[in-house]
C-alpha cells in the first residue's frame, strides 16, 4: 500500500472534486471572467499532483500512463493550431475569429451581461489550451515522481 | 572584500538604479491619452467587445489579438514536456 497516511488520502478525496470543478470553471469561463486555459489548466494539474502526492506515483502510474497524457497534450496542441488554420480557411488570416457574428457556435457578441455563448473561437481555444496544460503539467510531475521512486527503491 | 565581490556589488547597484529610474519613467497607472501612453490601450478597451465578442479583454488579447504569442507559449510547454519525458525515459525500467 503506497502513498501517505489515511488522513491525507481522505482529505484529498474530499478536496479533489472541488479543485477539479474550480479549474474547469476557470477554463470554461475564460472569455468572461479572469483566467483562461493556462490558469485553469494549472489549477486542475495541481489537483492531480495532489492525488499523486497522496496516493504515490506507482498507484497513479497504474491508473494512467504518461503515453496517454502525451497523446492528450498533442491533441490539445493540434486543436489549437487547427482552430488557427481554420481561421485561414473560413476567414481571412491566421488566428482569425471567424465565428463571431455568425449563428453557428459561440457566435453572439458579449455586452457585459456574462453571456457564455459568445466570443467565437476563444472558448474553443481555451478548451484546447486547457487540455494541453492539464496533460502536459501532469505528465511532467508524474514522470519525475516515478523516476525518483525508482531511485529510492535501489 | 575581494575583486569579484566588488564587481558584483557595482553591477547590482547599476541594475538597481536602472530599474528604479525606469519605474519612474513609466506612465501613471490608470491614465490614458497622455503623451506617454500608447493609443493601443484605448483602442483595445473601446473595440474588444465588438470585434472579438468576449467580455474579458485580457483573454481576447491573448487568444485573438496576440495569438502568435500564445502559440509560442504552447510551443514552450510542449517542448518542456517532450524534454522531460525524453530525459526520464531510461529511469522507468
Amino acid at each position: 500500500m503506497s502513498g501517505m497516511s489515511r488522513i491525507v488520502k481522505t482529505v484529498t478525496n474530499i478536496t479533489f472534486p472541488l479543485v477539479l470543478i474550480y479549474g474547469l470553471y476557470v477554463i470554461a469561463h475564460g472569455h468572461l471572467t479572469p483566467g483562461g486555459g493556462f490558469q485553469g489548466g494549472a489549477v486542475v494539474a495541481s489537483g492531480l499532483a495532489m492525488i499523486l502526492v497522496a496516493y504515490g506515483s506507482v498507484w497513479t502510474m497504474k491508473k494512467i500512463n504518461e503515453k496517454h497524457l502525451s497523446a492528450l497534450e498533442s491533441l490539445g496542441a493540434l486543436g489549437f493550431i487547427g482552430l488557427a488554420f481554420l481561421g485561414l480557411i473560413f476567414g481571412t488570416w491566421f488566428f482569425n475569429n471567424y465565428l463571431v457574428g455568425n449563428e453557428i457556435l459561440f457566435g453572439e457578441i458579449g455586452r457585459g451581461a456574462a453571456n457564455i455563448y459568445t466570443a467565437g473561437v476563444i472558448p474553443l481555444m481555451n478548451f484546447a489550451v486547457g487540455l494541453k496544460v492539464i496533460a502536459g503539467l501532469f505528465a511532467i510531475v508524474l514522470v519525475m515522481a516515478y523516476a525518483t521512486r525508482l531511485k529510492e527503491g535501489k | 572584500m575581494s575583486l569579484r565581490n566588488s564587481v558584483a556589488v557595482i553591477f547590482f547597484l547599476l541594475i538597481a538604479i536602472f530599474f528604479v529610474f525606469s519605474a519612474f519613467i513609466t506612465h501613471p497607472f490608470g491614465e490614458f491619452n497622455n503623451e506617454n501612453s500608447p493609443e493601443m490601450d484605448q483602442y483595445i478597451i473601446d473595440n474588444t467587445q465588438n470585434e472579438t465578442g468576449a467580455d474579458n479583454g485580457v483573454t481576447s488579447v491573448v487568444f485573438d489579438y496576440r495569438g502568435f504569442d500564445t502559440l509560442g507559449e504552447a510551443t514552450v510547454l510542449f517542448t518542456a514536456v517532450a524534454g522531460v519525458i525524453i530525459l526520464f525515459r531510461r529511469l522507468k525500467k
